[in-house]
């Protein structure tokens, strides 16, 4: 799970890392009491999980009441591709010296996490790298090590971070860290970090993502969770439990299994179709599933055409074909659906299919020949 | 010979009291697998269906000599019983629980690796060495006796793959599903080598998909290290970058990871790379035909 800046930058300052005073408001009136509340210029900054937001004008600085209003009334409600603006965070305005680079990450390949630090900040990690790469510092976080503020202020010198600052530099690096353990973060990004001209180290901006495995020990951040599903499809999926991905396309895609389902939508591709969706029925799946899976897949006006592509281990074939049928009786299906079912009891649900005689469902026996009837159906 | 379970492995389950712990280590004592004992806090004395339960995996280890784990307990739990099953003295923990938090499984992937434990998982379906042993969740009859190592990051379409082997007639002489999650005991280039070291394996079919880059890291290690043939197949080319596409693990971030980069990884280093899963069933056929 991804935070917002706020989110995250709240969980920072939890952590005693030196954040701006700030105001979340999601409506314009809220927006301008937050702008009073902390003072002018201050920067109205949308909310939203995606970067270059100041770029699109999803920034802007408010030097009194009327700006305010102004560029509230803009940022809410703004797309910024793809993403609707619903929350702003209101921020009192930094006197900037310096602009830094700082993260902990988990390094998977290592299976470590990795700190880095970096004297040029307000670019993109890719870009940093690519521009200067002897101004990214980077160390690994051995397993058991603390961390020690010897190490971090090693890091912040091996930098060339200014010298007045190492020391806090360092102090935040160890902030990240601790954070990122008690928190069951996979990634703190905090750029830009920056010094301000009284020489204080506060991070402007905050990028975090939390290990969703966990949020069963972080009810705070479980609560976050709710409200992060932007699509209605996704939103409906994760009320009923599924797993499911919108890709925007017309055809209508259900397997069971995270791979399967997604080698069932590189197959639709390749027979010249375009994928509505990622849904994996996971293993096991009873009935009920699939009449919710149907109910959401139906649910996208795009979908022209739906394939299940069921290979059965652990998945009982009989049980998805029963799904079928309770979800056809509950709901009229008005698109085309083919179903490929193999594996367990493929016998007993192909029977139970035939028996039903649903109109407009076609059984095809393997996964490509599934893949090309459907993309037939749905282009026709 | 076959790599991970054969008919050495005597087997520990961790959670065989519970509702899918009993289930599949039923299943698995049914195919033939030598299930001495099963590990639940507060249940020591008991049986299920004759399998003795006991408190601790070390008295697993002493009084039934198992020197194989399988972990089904609850994510919660699950880092725990993996620790504490390396400390008994097993030589392979398999851990087939789902969800388990990343920071736990940094610190218990560590303690295996200091122990010499090989650990498989989490979030993985298990092993199976066909005729020999199943440990862990793949269903047994969609796969024969055979030459073909497979090694696998997803459950079903391993088992897609390898129904479609044994619809050709070939078998497999084992299948290792080494899970989708960000960390995992075992990678593709921990098995890759296991294969290459194992006689009754000729060719080997490996199943990647998107995130990290295990499978970029196993293509140059192919290169220098596998002499045997290797036939891979990559599941996820139109996943967008940003969304996690079912396994916690799989999903693009930025410009890594990526299906497409992987492909040409392998592809650069000699690794025929199927287009769909009936294509790589039938590369890894083709290549054993015309070494038979």
């Amino acid at each position: 799970m991804d935070l917002l800046e706020y989110q995250g930058k709240q969980l920072l300052a939890k952590h005693g890392v030196q954040v701006p005073p700030g105001r979340h408001a999601d409506t314009v009136p809220a927006a301008v009491q937050g702008a009073e509340e902390v003072g002018y210029p201050c920067v109205i900054k949308a909310q939203v999980r995606i970067g270059k937001r100041g770029k699109a004008g999803g920034i802007k600085i408010a030097n009194d009441r009327a700006e305010a209003l102004k560029h509230a009334e803009t940022i809410l409600g703004m797309d910024i591709r793809g993403y609707t603006v619903h929350e702003v965070w209101v921020e009192a305005a930094s006197k900037i010296d310096a602009e830094y680079y700082a993260s902990i990450i988990l390094d998977r390949s290592e299976k470590k996490l990795l700190a880095m630090l970096s004297r040029m900040g307000g670019m993109d990690i890719e870009e940093i790298a690519e521009t200067d790469p002897s101004a990214l510092v980077r160390r690994h976080i051995e397993p058991g090590e603390e961390l020690t503020a010897e190490a971090a202020a090693q890091l912040a010198i091996d930098a060339r971070i200014d010298e007045d600052v190492t020391g806090q530099v360092g102090e935040l690096l160890l902030k990240l860290h601790e954070a990122a353990l008690a928190e069951d973060a996979t990634l703190i990004e905090v750029n830009p970090l920056i010094v301000t001209s009284d020489r204080q180290v506060v991070a402007l901006d905050s990028k975090i993502t939390i290990d969703n495995s966990a949020l069963y020990r972080h009810e705070g951040l479980a609560e976050l969770r709710d409200r992060s599903a932007e699509d209605p499809q996704e939103r409906m999926a994760e009320e009923k439990g599924l797993t499911y991905v919108k890709l925007g396309g017309n055809v209508g895609i259900l397997g069971n299994g995270a791979g399967l389902c997604m080698s069932t939508l590189d197959v639709v591709a390749q027979a010249g179709g375009k994928p509505a969706n990622f849904l994996d029925a996971g293993g096991g799946s009873k009935a009920e599933a699939i009449v919710d899976a149907l109910e959401v897949i139906t649910s996208d006006d795009n979908v022209s055409a739906i394939l299940f592509n069921i290979f059965g281990g652990i998945t009982r074939c009989d049980e998805i074909a029963k799904g079928i049928i309770d979800a056809s009786a509950k709901t009229a299906i008005d698109v085309p659906l083919v179903v490929r079912l193999d594996g367990t009891n493929s016998e007993q649900g192909l029977g139970l299919l035939a028996d039903a005689d649903l109109p407009d469902l076609h059984v095809e026996k393997t996964m490509l020949g599934a893949a090309e009837r459907v993309v037939e159906l749905a282009n026709a | 010979m076959a790599i991970i379970v054969d008919e050495q492995t005597k087997l520990v389950i961790s959670g065989l009291t519970g509702r899918e712990g009993s289930f599949h280590g039923l299943r698995n004592r049914d195919y033939g697998t030598e299930v001495v004992a099963g590990v639940t806090p507060g249940k020591g004395g008991q049986d299920v269906e004759g399998i003795p339960i006991f408190e601790k995996a070390a008295e697993a280890v002493s009084e039934r000599g198992a020197n194989t784990s399988m972990i089904f307990v609850p994510a919660r739990f699950a880092a725990g019983a993996i620790g504490e099953a390396i400390e008994a003295g097993v030589h392979t923990v398999i851990a087939i629980t789902e969800g388990i938090p990343v920071h736990d499984m940094l610190r218990v992937y560590w303690q295996a690796k200091e122990a010499g434990v090989r650990l498989i998982g989490p979030n993985c379906p298990g092993a199976l060495s066909p005729g020999k042993s199943n440990v862990g969740i793949i269903p047994a009859q969609f796969f024969e006796p055979g030459s073909i190592g497979v090694v696998s990051k997803s459950g079903t379409l391993t088992y897609q793959i390898g129904n479609e082997l044994k619809q050709a007639g070939a078998g497999n002489s084992s299948i290792v599903g080494i899970g989708g999650d960000p960390i995992i005991g075992s990678d593709f280039i921990d098995i890759l080598t296991l294969f290459e070291e194992d006689p009754e394996t000729e060719l080997i079919v490996m199943v990647g998909e998107i995130g990290g880059d295990a499978e970029e890291r196993a293509a140059d290690f192919i290169a220098e290290r596998v002499t045997k043939p290797v036939v891979a197949y990559i599941a996820g080319f139109t996943a967008p970058p940003g969304k996690q596409m079912g396994h916690a693990g799989a999903i693009i971030s930025g410009s890594s990871g990526t299906a497409e980069a992987k492909k040409e990884a392998l592809e650069a280093r000699g690794v025929r790379v199927g287009r769909s899963p009936t294509e790589a069933a039938q590369l890894a056929v083709a290549a054993i035909g015309a070494r038979a």
